[in-house]
């Protein structure tokens, strides 16, 4: 490589590490990921002026399928898809990793360095378990696989074993170089131990594996920068391993678990199945549109919490609607975000945002928690779990512990769902037999538009 | 061990860092942009594969580049294309 090259792919690293630094506000965000892209084109650039390049033809090729593939799907990837979407790209990246260990292993001259040898192992043992974890999350939120753990007996020792063949493996490959079969080994290994390890992983629990996943992609990208001692890719690579790591752990923090009990527990019902089988007879007050109008209408503070439900029900649009309505009427109107709304980490964010919601007016749950005391009427949408006052007293509910927005000391809760059903937690949530709850059963989005059509009369 | 892999995991170990500090520092409000936007960073896979498809010895290895060049590239371009037209939608002022 050129020294020339060098000083570029250097170029290259501080834009990438200027287009992370512009994405921690709103405002310069775009400018952030316009810079990381000028990164990225840049090293494209330069590498493609490299003298060891001397076939264009497949090169050429191989950017204009990938780059009309990825165009489309970006296009025209619904919002609410974002998290299978962040699936697929981190399995593509895995994969790439592996391609071009594999590759590179297929054009060894001379006498193989043991460092190449080992660190080709690691690239083609990441990049393939992230390829096929990958495939398998993306699986799972598509909705082509259920969403419910897949167990069998000595699933923990079958992927310790695994794991640990691919050490051996790895000492015999860098001992007897040049022997395809351990290579061929490592990489079926690898790749039943993706599978393994995501199916034992609840519905509820996929944040965290996306975030994970993310994290892999990029510790297989900064593999093959070892593969090929290219610092440009091991940079950038440790930048996205480090970026999937912290929103793992914030993910983990937001649902009081450990990423052990993530990965190995096998948490999670597919979710949303009956209502909680005790036997009492709880009373719920039931309301309609035209009672929640009655309420808004003595109302000056309001804050609203949403949950996936919402996206479910394509019904953020309309709750826009209804937020700007109370707003003109000099209403004090804001959204509180659990950190694990959505599919994905921020996942709420960007659904409101594609409905006009402004973002001055989301509020994290650090932030407002201590405004539920003052409030009004708290309307809760599609959410059910993070609104859960068992996640503070019930020791043995799987709940507990979890950091929770604190709905129920708002003046009066409104609560639009669909049934009394018990949501991914299994929980029955004691909010909705409260005094001052009024349940307006129905479809979220209908339940809206109602409130809406009546507010406006 | 020789000295540019110990350079290298320097170069990894330091690279970390950096990276929880910038990350560290995005607001929850950005953490899907952020994810995909890093996901298209770790497709710079894309140069190496650039490399090994141009090299090619081998038939098999240029093929392998090649679908290397077709993952990595679907990753960039999907990547920031998408990442782009989420922060669009993030507005401040409120319009209509």
């Amino acid at each position: 490589m050129s020294t020339f090259t060098n000083w570029v792919y250097l170029l290259s690293a501080i834009l990438f590490i200027l287009g992370l630094k512009n994405l921690s506000s709103p405002k310069t965000a775009r400018r952030g990921n316009t810079l990381a892209m000028l990164a990225m084109l840049t090293a494209i650039v330069v590498t493609l002026l490299d003298q060891r390049i001397l076939d264009f033809s497949f090169i050429i090729a191989g950017l204009i399928i990938g780059a009309t593939i990825g165009a489309i799907g970006a296009k025209k990837v619904q919002m609410t898809d974002m998290p299978q979407m962040v699936a697929l790209f981190n399995g593509l990246g895995g994969g790439a990793s592996t391609l071009v260990a594999t590759s590179e292993y297929f054009q060894m001259t001379g006498e193989p360095q043991a460092n190449i040898l080992a660190t080709i192992m690691l690239s083609i043992f990441i990049g393939t378990l992230t390829f096929t974890g990958s495939i398998i999350a993306f699986a799972k939120l598509h909705g082509i696989m259920k969403g419910s753990p897949i167990t069998f007996p000595g699933q923990k020792i079958f992927n310790g074993l695994a794991i640990i063949a691919v050490i051996v493996l790895t000492i015999l490959f860098v001992q007897d170089p040049g022997c395809l079969p351990y290579l061929i080994a490592v990489l079926l290994i690898s790749m039943v131990v993706g599978v393994t390890s995501v199916i034992p992983i609840g519905g509820a629990d996929m944040p965290v594996v996306i975030s994970l996943l993310n994290s892999y992609s990029g510790l297989a990208a900064a593999a093959t920068g070892f593969v090929i001692s290219n610092n440009v890719l091991i940079i950038s690579g440790a930048l996205v391993g480090a970026s999937g790591i912290i929103l793992t752990k914030i993910m983990c923090v937001a649902m009081n678990r450990s990423l052990a009990n993530v990965l190995f527990a096998a948490v999670g019902s597919d979710g949303g199945s009956a209502s909680g089988a005790s036997g009492e007879q709880k009373q719920v007050t039931r309301y309609t549109a035209e009672d929640a109008v009655v309420m808004l209408d003595n109302a000056q503070s309001v804050i609203i919490v949403p949950g996936y439900g919402l996206a479910v029900a394509q019904a953020q649009h309309v709750l826009q609607e209804l937020a700007q309505i109370l707003a003109q009427r000099g209403m004090d109107v804001k959204y509180a975000i659990h950190p694990v709304a959505g599919r994905m980490p921020g996942h709420m964010n960007v659904l409101l945002a594609e409905a006009n919601v402004s973002y001055d007016l989301l509020y994290e749950m650090e932030s407002i928690n201590d405004d539920f005391k003052n409030t009004d009427i708290v309307l809760v949408i599609g959410a059910n779990d993070v609104t859960n006052p068992v996640a503070r007293t019930k020791k043995e509910s799987a709940l507990f512990g979890m950091p929770i927005l604190n709905v129920d000391q708002a003046r009066s809760v409104m609560v639009v769902k669909r049934s009394l059903s018990v949501g991914f937690a299994g929980e029955d949530n004691p909010l909705f037999y409260d005094d001052k709850t009024m349940m307006l059963f129905g479809d979220a989005k209908k339940m809206v538009t109602e409130i809406v059509q009546n507010l406006k009369k | 061990m020789s000295d540019i892999i110990l350079i290298s995991i320097y170069i990894f170990v330091l690279s970390v860092f950096i990276g929880i500090e910038l990350i560290a520092k995005v607001p929850p409000l950005l953490h899907t942009p952020l994810m995909s936007g890093s996901n298209a960073i770790s497709g710079i896979t894309v140069v190496g594969a650039l490399l090994s498809t141009g090299a090619g010895n081998t038939m098999l290895a240029k093929i392998l580049g090649v679908l290397a060049i077709i993952f990595a590239t679907i990753n960039v371009v999907g990547g920031f294309m998408v990442t782009d037209r989420m922060l669009e939608m993030f507005k401040e002022k409120k319009n209509k």
